[in-house]
């Protein structure tokens, strides 16, 4: 198999597929050996509430596009030396990963940081929309008010 | 001479369908008119965003879409 080859300072990816966390943060790390610490996020698909399945949609002319200005903005913002923000489409079952973000920087509070700020604002101010599929058929989610105070954090 | 209208998200159930193609040029009554009152009444709120050619409108009532524009609607997200 191909080694995974990441962009460097920002690998921005949308994906309908599983995705090889391990892998993904093994060539993340070899890409930025500057770094003096790279901090990582998985999100997954909590298997509570009866969710039997969930399905993300996006709109392909905003969703990347967007992703890569706010991963870009993150760079500028928290001095990281990367970024890689990846983030699945599709339906998804339980356990399975949503999203995958690290961040690598000289010093530890920037990767934390940014890790974070990529999150909240992944959560609430992507061009994503989530529906799950529990016992009587699927749901759409509406954007939580919780969600929308963490991005109000960073302003 | 038509111009595509996206259902994105929670629109997609209430419209019945993913596209809709309706006659160009399409301006904001024009597009109010296309989706049928239910709709109709989502793109009052604020929170709903429209998109022409791919970029978010700053004003949606300034909505004009030509021949072979995609014009999608674009309710509140929910994602990560």
């Amino acid at each position: 198999m191909a080694r995974l080859v990441l962009s460097a300072p920002l690998d921005v990816r949308l994906l309908d597929k599983g995705m090889s966390v391990g892998e993904a943060l093994a060539a993340f790390n070899a890409a930025h050996g500057e770094a003096g610490g790279v901090v990582s996020f998985l999100g997954k698909v909590r298997p509570d509430g009866g969710v039997r399945a969930l399905e993300l949609t996006f709109y392909a002319p905003l969703t990347l596009p967007g992703m890569e200005e706010l991963a870009q903005t993150a760079i500028n913002r928290f001095v990281l030396e990367g970024a890689l923000v990846w983030h699945r489409v599709g339906v998804m079952t339980p356990g399975e990963a949503i999203v995958l973000v690290a961040t690598a920087a000289r010093h530890r509070r920037s990767a934390f940081e940014a890790a974070d700020f990529l999150m909240d604002h992944l959560k609430s101010a992507a061009w994503f929309w989530k529906r799950e599929r529990r016992d009587d058929g699927w749901h759409w989610i509406e954007p939580r008010g919780e969600d929308h105070a963490d991005l109000v954090r960073w302003k | 001479m038509s111009v595509t209208i996206l259902f994105l998200g929670p629109l997609r159930d209430l419209a019945g369908e993913a596209e809709r193609e309706v006659a160009a040029p399409l301006d904001w009554d024009g597009l109010l008119g296309a989706v049928g009152t239910d709709i109709a009444a989502q793109l009052e709120d604020e929170r709903v965003n429209v998109a022409c050619k791919g970029k978010v409108l700053a004003d949606k009532r300034a909505l004009m879409a030509e021949d072979g524009d995609e014009v999608a609607l674009l309710p509140p997200v929910s994602g990560g």
